[in-house]
């Protein structure tokens, strides 16, 4: 085989990318992940770190099942991970909590977790309601202002950098070729492979598998795929290193193995992820000084911001190209929370040469096939 | 191991964890550290290393103790005023301290 030719070229060498290349590693695959460099706009470095499963799904009950069957594989996976490189990526799941601070929000939650709930074939993730009083229980830390809120004995969270370093460990370790700043510029299937043209030189592969986040909104249609994205802004404040408080990650709060707690409530409209919006910070502050009084004599860190992948729905997509067989794409918002499911499920579907449909049809693209009306 | 060029300002009385020391006006809390012989004002919050002043402009963040009941601050950057709390940091601070 030529130095540049491969069994799956895997585009994108974040999380979804470098879980999805190790998982195809450990099936015997050669594999080489095309990344952009270092100034890359990488929802890998900035995401806030959750596996998370409460409310996951309202709208496509599949996702709910998909979710939870990452969640149940993720101890496993950590095992795994820290077995071939030796690195601890602190997944933990002690169950998680959605705060309310208001009785409407806590009705708002209690509303979405019923629908969730109702939805025809929806899995059961054991999600219930709590008044403040058992809120307390588990937390005793949360201030006057929470009212109650949900939990879901599934939700855990990971070390997320950690997590980024050690997958870059495990697909070196296992003889991936990464390859930075080699962005994909364009790709094309010649011969019964695919080559994959970049600034720097072309490789050939025989399979494609796109896992670019919101570029695979340009990558796709080269081979006969799409990928709806509709990306949007975040933003994060920690602190210093606290002696640990919170033994429960909340939707919008959770303090590290290190110490260190990290709030992130926002959500905005732009694709700029070079600045801030002082008043999105310190409303999340604010709203987690609620949450936690105690919060308020920590000191802020750092703050930043960071561009969340997000499909048009917000649900995954999973597909091979019916134009061109041996093109993928593996794309969703949840880069962490699914990463078990990348690396364990959905690589070896790629291996194999075929996804399967009874785990992963409904996230097709052609879901987005529907009459337009008006 | 520091020594004073010259005792120039006046004497300034600070406490470290509760133990009285003297400082001279216009010492910065990490000089007054120092000058007392006062050498690891903190152990970090991950490893439990020994940290001390060192940079004494502002750029390591080694120096950080808490002054007057507010945690983390940079010795180096805070000037010394007379009847100021000054105390060591072990390892993660307490939340809500």
């Amino acid at each position: 085989m030529a130095a540049d030719a491969f069994d799956v070229a895997v585009v994108g060498g974040g999380l979804v990318g470098v879980a999805t290349a190790w998982g195809l590693a450990r099936e015997g695959c050669r594999v080489v992940v095309l990344d952009e460099g270092d100034r890359a706009v990488r929802a890998s470095r900035g995401n806030f770190a959750l596996v998370w499963v409460q409310s996951k799904g309202l709208g496509l009950p599949a996702y709910t099942s998909w979710t939870l069957r990452s969640s149940n594989a993720w101890a496993g996976f950590a095992q795994t991970l820290k077995e071939e490189t030796g690195l601890d990526v602190c997944f933990q799941r002690p169950g998680g909590l959605h705060l309310a601070l208001s009785d409407h929000e806590l009705e708002a939650r209690a509303t979405t977790l019923k629908r969730l709930h109702n939805q025809a074939g929806a899995a059961d993730y054991k999600a219930e309601m709590l008044d403040r009083a058992q809120v307390a229980k588990m937390v005793p830390a949360i201030g006057p202002d929470v009212v109650g809120g949900s939990y879901c004995p599934f939700d855990g969270h990971v070390n997320s950098l950690r997590l980024f370093r050690t997958l870059h460990t495990a697909i070196h370790a296992r003889d991936v070729t990464y390859l930075p700043s080699h962005r994909v510029e364009s790709i094309f299937k010649e011969g019964g492979e695919f080559r994959l043209r970049t600034a720097v030189r072309e490789i050939r592969a025989a399979k494609v598998a796109l896992a670019a986040s919101n570029a695979n909104m340009r990558l796709a249609p080269m081979v006969g795929l799409e990928a709806p994205m509709r990306p949007e802004r975040g933003q994060i404040v920690v602190t210093e290193r606290l002696r640990p408080f919170l033994h429960h990650p909340v939707t919008t709060i959770r303090q590290t193995d290190e110490g260190t707690v990290m709030i992130g409530d926002s959500k905005e409209d732009s694709t700029d992820s070079s600045r801030l919006t002082i008043g999105v910070s310190a409303k999340e502050a604010e709203r987690a000084v609620r949450m936690f009084p105690l919060l308020a004599r920590a000191n802020v860190v750092r703050t930043w911001s960071a561009i969340r992948v997000m499909t048009q729905d917000g649900f995954p997509i999973y597909d091979q190209s019916e134009s061109h067989p041996g093109a993928f794409t593996v794309c969703c918002h949840s880069g962490v929370t699914l990463a078990a499911n990348h690396a364990l499920s959905i690589a070896p579907m790629i291996a194999r040469g075929a996804l399967d449909g009874s785990l992963v049809a409904p996230f097709s693209a052609r879901r987005f096939h529907v009459q337009k009306t008006g | 191991m520091f020594r004073r060029l010259a005792d120039a300002g006046t004497a300034v009385g600070l406490t470290v964890d509760g133990r009285p020391i003297e400082a001279r006006a216009g010492d910065t809390v990490a000089a007054a550290l120092l000058a007392a012989g006062i050498g690891p004002c903190r152990t970090t919050p991950v490893s439990a290393a020994p940290r001390a002043p060192y940079c004494l402009m502002g750029v390591c963040f080694d120096c950080l103790v808490t002054i007057d009941g507010v945690g983390s601050r940079q010795a180096c950057l805070v000037p010394v005023h007379e009847g100021m709390k000054v105390e060591t940091q072990q390892g993660k601070r307490e939340a809500g301290r």
